[in-house]
């Protein structure tokens, strides 16, 4: 049996999906900006795609989605346009996001630092959230916009997005949400509450990659990212990728579609596997469940390093993630799991297990067994678990430097 | 960067069969009790590297002959990633059958060749190549103990890059020798800085005490300071040709001021040095004249040639005088 356990980071895509998409690669190829019926013959399809979309979220006919090329792009355009509309064009000079945003927010923030935008990086409690009050503090008159993810890809915690919004609706300062984590996992109505911008993704939600949008509130200005041709109203140019865009449709369609019985399902599951594996010795679980999204578990195994954890899984075909510094290209440690605190052994042990709708019972319980066995193993090897105590003079200090 | 690059390696695919295999099942993992050491007349060594808080820890054992000093067993535990895992396996497997003073010798380098499956290929990617140093360090803390003397004195130089094992000294004297003013260039020459890069300046993977941006800038400034002391020695010595730049107009107007200049006064003229450029051959010296002397017939010719020779005997036989 194989586990995929790492929806997080990009899930299947639905067949049903792939069925609504393969019409508009050989079939209904046309430009949809084209006169001709080739072009045309794709309307009916995408304004469908775009129905689903607004009534999965719930958004205004007022408002404007903006179908990008994912979510990165999306966050990009958000941070790179407002700092043009309102700082390099205006009078502000200052933005706060969080420590525990997507690299896609961060490394824009740092673009930005270095073109002299002031920004604030908010830290997070032991929850790994970020306090609505905390952001309140923040925010002076020159604050151009605040950027809160919705829920966190490495904890599932989900953030007071109704608060914060509710504070920079107040202060007048814009406010985005990195919404990738939290559509087709929670309920998302955005007009129940105030955010002006949000970004999303079709593959976290069983559509496929390649394909993400923008929220924009009222329809409100924001400079264009990608200049061209007059694409999805001027918004955002570059030929609509129409088949893309009907998968997303559909995905959201299905991912949002009785939303709550659906996360009811996965939330079983997921404590079911959260209960066994806590069952363990030594383990700790990050942050509250009732505040976090149905399908995710960050846990801590003292004595098990995580890209060891990994090892021993992927050799059981289950498929997980780790935020441990020595499974990164870079060798730097999680800058969520770092945020979060408590202590710096999480940044090293912390494993992530991601559910969907596909999970099966059978599956969770495969991935119990795996998970105990790997855990047995990895603890026998471990020094952390040695009971032959060190020579004295033998012991080791936190962190010592090599030598010298 | 380039085609290669675009796709990143996958981590794990780049690790040997050999450290694979090893991950998957260590041959010297597990413990020898002070008890069990006693019983065969040995002696327990246990000696502990890193934490479970820096990301890998290691603990390792060593039952030594006290007759020959020969480490007779040794076990290892670990945490830490595969890699960590399989280099304390081999680190162990290595001491066996050494003396201690055989053992101190072994390097995380030597540690890494022999998980390699053939000599001419790393055994980790080259960010993994950091978790062989504890195996290293770990090794020098357990002879310390056994010999009752610190771990520091196995050392006979400051490395400042452990993966490569590149000491200060060396980096001092590539800096030196090949005129390096980029840590690339560094990392070109010496390897250093080139694998799990936390040498290269403060802020990654692990603290270290010497960085190689620190090592730079520090002996680019003994270069220049140097370089400075040879040109105020020269300036001293009326050594014109490596004087600085400065140096070499102040002394251009000295012998003007000294034995030119009044002449031309004299005739209701003057000049001034504008510029000094060194060239392989010659040293040019670009003047100005002014007064009278601009556009006197003999300011090219005869006025020209009591200048130059002036300068040629009083500073340097390699100098031109060209009148702008």
């Amino acid at each position: 049996m194989q586990v995929y356990l790492d929806n997080n980071a990009t899930t299947m895509v639905d067949p049903l999906v792939v069925e609504a998409m393969l019409p508009y690669f050989s079939e209904q190829y046309g430009n949809p900006n084209s006169l001709h019926k080739f072009g045309t013959s794709s309307h009916p399809a995408l304004a469908k795609a775009i129905d689903q979309v607004y009534t999965a979220l719930n958004a205004s006919d007022n408002d404007d989605i903006v179908f990008t090329s994912c979510a990165t792009e999306s966050n990009n355009w958000v941070l790179q346009s407002v700092f043009s509309d309102l700082i390099v064009n205006g009078d502000k000079n200052h933005m706060v996001t969080t420590e525990v945003e997507h690299p896609s927010v961060l490394a824009t923030c740092r673009f930005l630092e270095e073109q002299g935008v002031k920004v604030t990086y908010l830290p997070v409690n032991e929850q790994g959230v970020v306090e609505a009050h905390t952001v309140r503090s923040f925010i002076t008159d020159k604050t151009a916009l605040v950027s809160v993810m919705w829920a966190s890809n490495e904890t599932g915690m989900i953030f007071p997005i109704k608060e914060i919004g509710e504070i920079c609706k107040e202060k007048g300062v814009l406010f985005h949400s990195d919404g990738v984590q939290a559509i087709g996992k929670i309920p998302v109505d955005l007009q129940s509450l105030h955010v002006d911008f949000v970004s999303m993704s079709a593959h976290k939600f069983h559509g496929p990659k390649g394909v993400g949008a923008l929220y924009i509130r009222n329809s409100q200005k924001l400079t264009p990212f990608l200049h061209g041709g007059e694409h999805m109203g001027g918004r955002r140019s570059g030929t609509l990728n129409v088949p893309f865009i009907v998968g997303m449709g559909k995905a959201i369609e299905l991912a949002t579609t009785n939303i709550e019985e659906t996360a009811a399902k996965i939330r079983a599951k997921r404590d079911r596997l959260e209960d066994a594996i806590t069952q363990i010795s030594d383990t700790m679980i990050v942050g509250d469940r009732e505040n976090r999204t149905p399908n995710t578990i960050l846990i801590s195994v003292k004595g098990v390093e995580g890209e060891s954890m990994l090892w021993d899984l992927n050799k059981g075909e289950i498929g997980a993630s780790t935020g441990s510094a020595c499974a990164s290209e870079e060798l730097e440690a999680n800058t969520v799991m770092l945020a979060i605190g408590a202590d710096n052994e999480l940044a090293h042990t912390g494993i992530r297990l991601s559910l969907s709708r596909f999970t099966t019972d059978a599956e969770i319980d495969y991935a119990i067994s795996h998970f105990q066995n790997a855990v047995k193993r990895l603890r026998s090897i471990s020094s952390s678990y040695a009971t032959q105590q060190p020579t004295k003079g033998g012991e080791a200090k936190d962190c010592e430097l090599h030598h010298h | 960067m380039a085609k290669a690059d675009m796709l990143g390696e996958s981590l794990w695919d780049a690790y040997s069969n050999k450290v694979t295999t090893l991950m998957n099942n260590p041959q010297h993992q597990g413990e020898i009790s002070e008890a069990e050491a006693e019983s065969r007349g040995n002696k327990l060594i246990v000696a502990d590297f890193g934490a479970e808080s820096c990301g890998d820890a290691v603990r390792l054992y060593w039952e030594i002959d006290p007759t020959n000093d020969k480490i007779v067993n040794s076990k290892f535990k670990s945490f830490g990633c595969g890699t960590a895992i399989a280099s304390s396996d081999i680190m162990t497997e290595l001491c066996i059958g050494k003396t201690v003073d055989e053992a101190v010798k072994i390097t995380n380098i030597d540690v890494e060749f022999a998980l390699r499956d053939d000599p001419d290929t790393p055994a980790v990617p080259p960010q993994k190549m950091h978790c062989s140093v504890m195996a290293y360090d770990v090794i020098k803390k357990a002879a310390g103990l056994y010999k009752g003397v610190d771990a520091e004195s196995f050392e006979e130089e400051i490395i400042v890059c452990e993966c490569a094992r590149v000491s200060l000294s060396t980096l001092r004297e590539v800096i030196r020798l090949n005129d390096l003013t980029t840590i690339e260039q560094i990392t070109d020459y010496t390897k250093a800085g080139g694998f799990c890069k936390s040498c290269i300046k403060p802020g990654g993977h692990e603290e270290r005490e010497w960085y190689l941006v620190d090592i730079l800038r520090d002996t680019r400034k003994e270069m220049d300071e140097e370089k400075m002391k040879a040109a105020a020695d020269a300036g001293a010595t009326g050594d014109f040709a490596n004087m600085t730049l400065v140096q070499q107009i102040k002394a251009v107007d000295a012998v003007i001021d000294e034995s030119v200049r009044q002449f031309l006064i004299m005739d209701g003229g003057d000049m001034e040095v504008i510029d000094i450029k060194k060239g392989d051959e010659y040293i040019d010296i670009y003047i100005r004249y002014l007064g009278a002397c601009n556009g006197c017939a003999s300011s090219a010719t005869g006025t020209l040639y009591a200048i130059e020779s002036t300068l040629k005997e009083k500073l340097s036989k390699n100098i031109r005088v060209l009148p702008i």
